[in-house]
Parts: C-alpha cells; sequence; structure tokens
C-alpha cells in the first residue's frame, strides 16, 4: 500500500539532511565561520549570517523536552494511526527538533533518547526517538 | 515605549457583528456592518476617517470601495491571530506622527463557514511528516512542559475555560453559553493530549472594527472617550518552523511587554481592574498571568483556582467570555470589551468601578496595552 502521510518537501536547503537520514545518520546545519549548529536549515548563519555554512554529524542522543499525543488527524494518512506521539528533544549538540516518541514506555520529562531511523518509503527516513 | 504617548490617543468607537457560521456573508459585508455600528458609536461622520487599517481582510482597496472611504493613511495586517495590537499601536503611532487624525482599524474571519481547521496542509512545516501540526498542539507542547517543570495540573487549566465559559453565559451575543465545570472539562475529548476540546478556541466567523482619534477629537465623540495609556511589545522569532511556540512560554517576551505597558501608563498589577488575556488555548493564560507578573513563573496554576479569573474574583479575566467562548476574534473582541468595559456598558458583566483593563497577547509578537477611563 502506498506511504500516505506527508512526506518531507526536500529543497536545496534541507537535502543533506534528509540524504544523512537514509543512510541512518542524524546532521544538523553547522557555521564554519563561528561554529554555531542549528536545524531546520537557512541561508546563512543566524548567529553571524556567514554564508559559509556545511553540514555536520551529531551524537543523535539528547533529552526528552515534551510530548503530545495526536487523537485527530489533520492528514488523512494519520487517521489509522490514532492516537499517536510527536516528542521534543534537545540535541546534546543544542538544536531543539520536533519528531515522534517511539516504544511503549511512558515519556519522562528530560529522559535521554537517543535517534532511531524508520525508513517510511524508498527515499525518505524519519529520524524518530527512543528513550534509553 | 514612548511616554510622550501616553494617554495621547482614544478609542472612540467600537462596533462589531453577530458572532456565527455566515456561510452567505463574505469578510467585506462583515466588516462593513462592524464598520457602521462602530461609526455610529463613536458619533463620527464617515469623512472624519482619514486612516483605514484592515486584517484579515483579502484587499484593502475593495475595502475602502465597499465603504466609500479614499483615507490617506492605509495599512494592512496578515491574517494571524496576532495582529490586533500590533495594529492599535501603529494606529496610534501614524495618528502622533501627523500621518492621519482619525483610523477606523476592521477585522473580519469567515474561518468557520469555509472550514478552516488551523493544521494540516493549510499550514505546511518542516514537522509535517510526524504528523506535527497545528496551533493547538504547540500550546499542548507548552502546557506539557509546563505540567513537567512546575507541576500544573489539568484541574487548574479548567479553571481557566470555567471560568471564562461563566463569563460568556452573562455576555448576551457569545456563541457558547452553556456553563461548565471542572469535571466537564476533565472529561471533554482529547484533541491534542493533554489538551482537551474545551481548552480550545471557537472558529467563528465574525467582525470587528475599532475607531480611534487623537485625545482632543476625541472630546467631541458621543461617548467618554478610553485613553490608550500605556503599551509594550517584543516579538521572539526563533523557533518559527515550530510556529506557536516558545520554550520559555514567552515569559521574557510577556515581562518585557507587560513592564513596558505599566511603566509607560503608571499603573501598577494592583490598579489593573481586569485583564483581557489572547486565550486561543487555555494554557495562553497561565503563561500570560505569569509574564505580566500577577504570579511568579510556575504559579499560575495556584493562581487561577478557586474561580480566581471569574468576575468577582481576584482578576477578572476575559469579561466577554475570550476566544474560548464568545468568539475567535483574534484579539480584536477583548480590546473591544476592554473599551465597553471602562465605558461601564457591560450590564450583568460589568466589572464595578472600572477604571483601568489590560490587553495582553502573549505570542511571537507579544503585546500589551493598557487602557484607561478617559
Ligand atoms: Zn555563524
Amino acid at each position: 500500500m502506498a506511504y500516505a502521510k506527508p512526506l518531507p518537501k526536500i529543497d536545496t536547503l534541507n537535502r543533506p539532511f534528509w540524504e544523512a537520514a537514509r543512510q541512518g545518520r542524524l546532521v544538523v546545519q553547522h557555521c564554519t565561520g563561528c561554529g554555531d549548529r542549528h536545524f531546520p536549515p537557512g541561508p546563512v548563519c543566524p548567529v553571524c549570517l556567514s554564508d559559509a555554512q556545511d553540514w555536520v554529524e551529531v551524537s543523535g542522543r539528547g533529552t526528552l523536552e515534551g510530548w503530545v499525543d495526536f487523537h485527530r488527524a489533520y492528514w488523512d494518512g494519520f487517521k489509522d494511526a490514532l492516537p499517536y506521539r510527536c516528542c521534543l528533544v534537545r540535541l546534546e549538540e543544542g538544536p531543539v527538533l520536533v519528531s515522534n516518541l517511539v516504544g511503549d514506555a511512558e515519556p519522562r520529562f528530560r529522559a535521554k533518547v537517543h535517534a532511531v531511523f524508520d525508513a517510511v518509503t524508498d527515499e525518505v527516513t524519519l529520524p524518530k526517538f527512543a528513550m534509553e | 515605549m514612548s511616554r510622550e504617548l501616553k494617554d495621547k490617543v482614544a478609542v472612540v468607537g467600537v462596533g462589531n457583528t453577530r458572532y456565527g457560521n455566515f456561510p452567505d456573508r463574505d469578510e467585506y459585508g462583515l466588516a462593513a456592518e462592524a464598520f457602521r455600528n462602530a461609526l455610529e458609536d463613536s458619533g463620527l461622520r464617515k469623512d472624519q476617517v482619514d486612516g483605514l487599517l484592515v486584517c484579515r481582510i483579502p484587499y484593502y482597496a475593495r475595502m475602502g470601495e465597499v465603504l466609500g472611504l479614499n483615507p490617506r493613511w492605509t495599512l494592512t495586517m496578515p491574517p494571524h491571530g496576532r495582529m490586533s495590537a500590533m495594529g492599535i499601536i501603529e494606529a496610534v503611532a501614524a495618528i502622533e506622527a501627523g500621518l492621519c487624525t482619525t483610523v477606523a482599524l476592521l477585522y473580519a474571519n469567515i474561518g468557520r463557514s469555509r472550514r478552516v481547521n488551523y493544521g494540516g496542509d493549510e499550514n505546511p512545516s518542516t514537522w509535517d511528516p510526524f504528523g506535527f501540526t497545528s496551533p493547538g498542539a504547540a500550546h499542548a507542547m507548552m502546557f506539557r512542559r509546563h505540567m513537567e517543570l512546575y507541576g500544573t495540573t489539568t484541574r487548574q487549566l479548567a479553571e481557566v475555560s470555567v471560568s471564562i465559559r461563566y463569563h460568556a453565559c452573562l455576555n448576551p451575543d457569545a456563541v457558547m453559553r452553556n456553563p461548565i465545570t471542572i469535571e466537564d472539562h476533565e472529561s471533554a475529548r482529547f484533541i491534542t493530549a493533554p489538551l482537551r476540546l474545551l481548552d480550545y478556541c471557537l472558529i467563528n466567523d465574525g467582525a470587528v472594527c475599532v475607531i480611534v482619534t487623537g485625545r482632543e477629537r476625541a472630546k467631541d465623540c458621543r461617548k467618554a472617550p478610553v485613553l490608550i495609556s500605556g503599551f509594550g511589545a517584543q516579538e521572539t522569532y526563533a523557533p518559527s518552523s515550530i510556529s506557536n511556540f516558545d520554550m520559555e512560554f514567552w515569559y521574557p517576551a510577556v515581562k518585557a511587554a507587560g513592564e513596558q505597558a505599566r511603566g509607560m501608563a503608571g499603573v501598577e498589577h494592583a490598579d489593573i481592574d481586569a485583564l483581557m488575556c489572547y486565550d486561543n488555548f487555555s494554557p495562553t493564560v497561565l503563561f500570560s498571568l505569569e509574564g505580566l507578573g500577577f504570579c511568579k513563573q510556575g504559579e499560575a496554576g495556584q493562581f487561577v483556582e478557586d474561580g480566581a479569573l471569574s468576575l468577582g474574583g481576584r482578576l477578572p479575566v476575559n469579561t466577554d467570555g475570550g476566544h474560548l467562548s464568545n468568539s475567535y476574534m483574534q484579539g480584536w473582541a477583548l480590546n473591544v470589551e476592554a473599551v465597553r468595559q471602562l465605558r461601564g456598558e457591560c450590564g450583568t458583566r460589568q466589572v464595578p468601578e472600572c477604571e483601568v483593563v489590560q490587553y495582553v497577547q502573549a505570542t511571537p509578537c507579544t503585546r500589551s496595552i493598557i487602557y484607561t477611563r478617559g
């Protein structure tokens, strides 16, 4: 059956993130001028405005900063998944990501989490998170 | 904020349509009705209006054509739920700069009849593949953090919805007029847990108009002017990728805007007779109370207990029923309610001896306005 949930809109700016995820690696944008690491990516560094930005791999480890459970589907593709859990993760390296929390364990605030990679289609792998 | 602008501009006319589901009407028709009502309320002639601000109305020129207005100052605000106080402050600045003398600010919303969802493909974001969408989910995430950081409970959160619904029951124009209890809140269905249906604002059609002019001109208007005595502002633009979200509940921004507004108006917390608080979702009220300093950060859950926000309580909040139960006019109707309270026009929901009313919106564009009786 075709994958029915929304897929990322991959563009020139965010392509490295999704290509790395397909390889099971988590990367964030990095400023070679001032060292700031950020995600989602931007055309210039939000700290020093430099154009000189590349992508660096991060540990995939972070802390659980929040979670919510969707009981309403804003896309038809999520109807069969209700209720599903989204989470907020602060990576050890700083950036904050939204994702899904996988596993049945009861979430604990600021629990240690790590990235797990879910290949939802041939082209797209979603970095999700699980508690340690 | 600039203290020179204290008490220089007054609200002289307010008007609104009925609120509900109007599939046969558009923004222009609703806004025209609100304008006519506000003009009548002010006692001004149409040709005395030389400034036009429109929000959530497709095309300013069509609005001008509909109303037969050719002002010398026009401003369009985007259709976001945080523009009301931004627009009012812009109008104050324009009047004091001499760009115009009298501004009609018009807002219309037809989201109910056109079935706007405020999530999914209407608002594409980086996080769609994970199913994370909608302002409600962002507020649910913030409230989860508030629960974990401070021990706030959903029963405390319920107090917000219950008090504001109580006020709606006193407002004959409100959309939702059946009383609710904490138990009703606790048993309502989840939308995005930990938030339930009764934590979410309404979506309804309607329009609002506010007319402001300089203090001197205001003396010739039909009713006693309500003065714009203080205002404050602070944006928080990151993380805009998670829209309507802030890791710190906009606490620094609300604190700054509140201090600016109180300082400009020369009032203290104890002087504030009622608070009109942007309540797109019930947790925003808790965040606003903390940021404004009505209680310490983390203590809003305790502050709101035992009906503290109800008429006759410690701090009446959203005496018209707010976005949760009166009407989703994205802040505009709350500014109108502030004016009506200060005029003493609120009937059974009137705050006794009401002299100072504060408006606040805890959003990525945080604003607060303090209104006083002229
Ligand atoms: Zn940099």
